[in-house]
C-alpha cells in the first residue's frame, strides 16, 4: 500500500496552482480521498502533487442571485452543514451528507470529486439532476462548461492540460428532492443510485455518467403517478452487466429507487 | 516547504496532540506513517490502509480523518490530535472513561479509531444525539469482534449527560 514515489509541491495560492499547472508535469491534490488510494492501490500515477487542499480562496459557498458559487475546494462536511445550501439547494446539502463517511466527507472536495468522475460519485449525480456548471482556470483564461459536458465517461473529464476547477456554479432549487442510493454495505459505491430535485431526475448506475430520465421527468410533467413514471426510469438506457450487478438488476434497481425517490418528495403513488 | 516539483523530503510543521513538531517528510509517508514511525505515536493502528476500516482515524484541526488516505505534507500548519492526546495527564476523556465503562472493547485494534470518531462526532453535534445519529457517525470505523453495542451505548452515555471537553483548535 506504499505508492511509488511522487513530488510534493504546495501552491501558493491559486495564482501559482496556474503557473504550475500550465508547465505540466503535475497532478492536483485538493482532499485526496480518490487520489491517495489510488495511488497507494497504484492505479494511479503521479510525477509531482500540487497540493490545493489548503487554499482557502478556493473553499466557499456564495449566494450570486442567479446561482450559488462554490468553490472547488469546499469539502463535503461544509457542503451539508452550509445554512445557505440548506436553504437555497437542499438537494445538493443533502446529497453531501449521504456521501462515504464523515472521515471522508472532511477532507474531500467538490472539485475533486468532480475531477476523479466515478460513476456513482454523488455529486455528479445530483449535479446533473441540477443541471450543474464548471467552473474551469487556466493562466491565461476561463471558461464554464455544462457538468453533463463535463464529465466525460469513467474517470474521464473535458478537463485540458492546465486546466483547475475553481468552482461549480448551480442555479438554487428549493423544491422537494430525494436521494436514493442502493450498494452492497456501507462504504461501497452505490450500485445505481437516484437524485430527484424538482421534478429533474437523475439516476447513476446505468451508464458510464450518471444520465437524467427524460421519460420520467416528461411523465411527471404531464401529472403521471410515481409507478408509472418510474417505470420509464431506465428506458433508452443500454445498462452494463459486470460482477456487481446484471444490467437487469440495475433497470430494475433504477426503476424501484426512482419511484420510492419520487413518493418522498409527493409525488402520488 | 521545498520550492522544487522534485520527490524531496518536504519540511513540515504542524501541531501533535498541543506540542509543536517540525518534520521532513517524503511526500508519499502518510500521516499515519508520520506518526508512527516518525513520532512514534503507535496508538494510531493501519488496519486496511484502503480508507475504509476507520483504525487510523485521528483528528486534523478537530475533525476525523483517516490518516493512512492523508499524506503528512497535508498537516503542515495544522493540529493533529491522536489517540495518545486524549486524556488530561491520568484522568481519562470522558469518551474514554465512557467506553471503559461501558465495556466497548473487545480486541481493541479499532478502539482509538472509534474514539476518535466519537470525539469528533460529539464536537460538531449541537444537541442531544440518537442512537442512529452514532450509528452513521461511525459508520466509517469497522470493528471485527461486532462490538459495536457497547461501543454506541458508550458514545450515547457521554452524548447525552455530560459537556465534552475541548481537545483541539478546530472550527467545528
Amino acid at each position: 500500500m506504499i505508492p511509488a514515489a511522487f513530488g510534493y509541491r504546495r501552491a501558493g495560492d491559486l495564482a501559482d496552482a496556474l503557473i504550475r499547472l500550465g508547465q505540466g508535469g503535475v497532478t492536483v491534490l485538493a482532499g485526496g480521498q480518490s487520489l491517495l488510494p489510488a495511488l497507494k492501490a497504484r492505479t494511479a500515477r503521479a510525477e509531482t502533487l500540487l497540493d490545493i487542499g489548503h487554499l482557502t480562496e478556493l473553499s466557499h459557498i456564495t449566494d450570486n442571485g442567479s446561482h450559488l458559487a462554490i468553490g472547488a475546494t469546499t469539502r463535503h462536511c461544509d457542503l451539508a452543514a452550509s445554512d445557505l445550501l440548506r436553504e437555497r439547494l437542499p438537494s445538493l446539502a443533502g446529497a453531501a451528507a449521504l456521501i462515504a463517511d464523515p472521515q471522508i466527507r472532511h477532507m474531500g472536495t467538490i472539485g475533486g470529486s468532480l475531477a476523479h468522475a466515478d460513476p456513482a460519485a454523488d455529486l455528479i449525480l445530483a449535479g446533473i439532476a441540477l443541471d450543474a456548471s464548471v467552473v474551469l482556470a487556466r493562466r491565461d483564461g476561463v471558461r464554464v462548461i455544462a457538468l453533463r459536458d463535463f464529465v466525460l465517461g469513467a474517470g474521464r473529464t473535458a478537463i485540458e492540460p492546465g486546466e483547475l476547477i475553481t468552482e461549480v456554479r448551480v442555479a438554487p432549487d428549493t423544491g422537494p428532492w430525494s436521494h436514493r442510493k442502493f450498494h452492497r454495505d456501507a462504504l461501497e459505491w452505490a450500485v445505481v443510485a437516484v437524485a430527484v430535485s424538482s421534478g429533474r431526475v437523475a439516476i447513476s448506475g446505468l451508464a458510464p455518467v450518471p444520465v437524467r430520465a427524460p421519460g420520467v421527468e416528461a411523465a411527471l410533467k404531464r401529472g403521471a403517478g410515481a409507478a408509472e413514471a418510474a417505470a420509464l426510469a431506465d428506458a433508452g438506457t443500454d445498462p452494463p452487466t459486470d460482477r456487481t450487478a446484471g444490467a437487469d438488476y440495475r433497470r430494475h434497481l433504477a426503476r424501484v429507487l426512482t419511484r420510492r425517490a419520487l413518493i418522498e418528495i409527493g409525488v402520488a403513488p | 516547504m521545498t520550492e522544487s516539483g522534485s520527490r524531496e523530503d518536504v519540511e513540515i510543521k504542524l501541531s501533535v496532540n498541543g506540542r509543536p513538531v517540525a518534520a521532513a517528510v517524503e511526500p508519499r509517508t502518510t500521516l499515519a506513517g508520520l506518526l508512527r514511525d516518525e513520532l512514534g505515536l503507535t496508538g494510531t493502528n493501519i488496519g486496511c490502509d484502503t480508507t475504509s476500516c476507520g483504525a487510523c482515524t485521528v483528528l486534523l484541526d478537530g475533525r476525523a480523518v483517516k490518516s493512512c488516505t492523508v499524506v503528512g505534507a497535508q498537516a503542515h500548519g495544522r493540529s493533529v490530535v491522536t489517540i495518545e492526546g486524549l486524556a488530561d495527564g491520568d484522568r481519562l476523556h470522558p469518551v474514554q472513561r465512557a467506553f471503559h465503562e461501558h465495556h466497548a472493547v473487545q480486541c481493541g485494534f479499532c478502539t482509538p479509531g472509534m474514539v476518535l470518531a466519537a470525539v469528533s462526532l460529539l464536537g460538531s453535534a449541537p444537541g442531544p444525539l440518537t442512537e442512529q445519529d452514532v450509528r452513521l457517525a461511525l459508520k466509517g470505523n469497522l470493528c471485527r469482534c461486532t462490538g459495536y453495542h457497547n461501543i454506541i451505548q458508550a458514545v450515547l452515555a457521554v452524548a447525552n449527560t455530560q459537556a465534552v471537553p475541548a481537545v483541539s483548535n478546530g472550527d467545528e
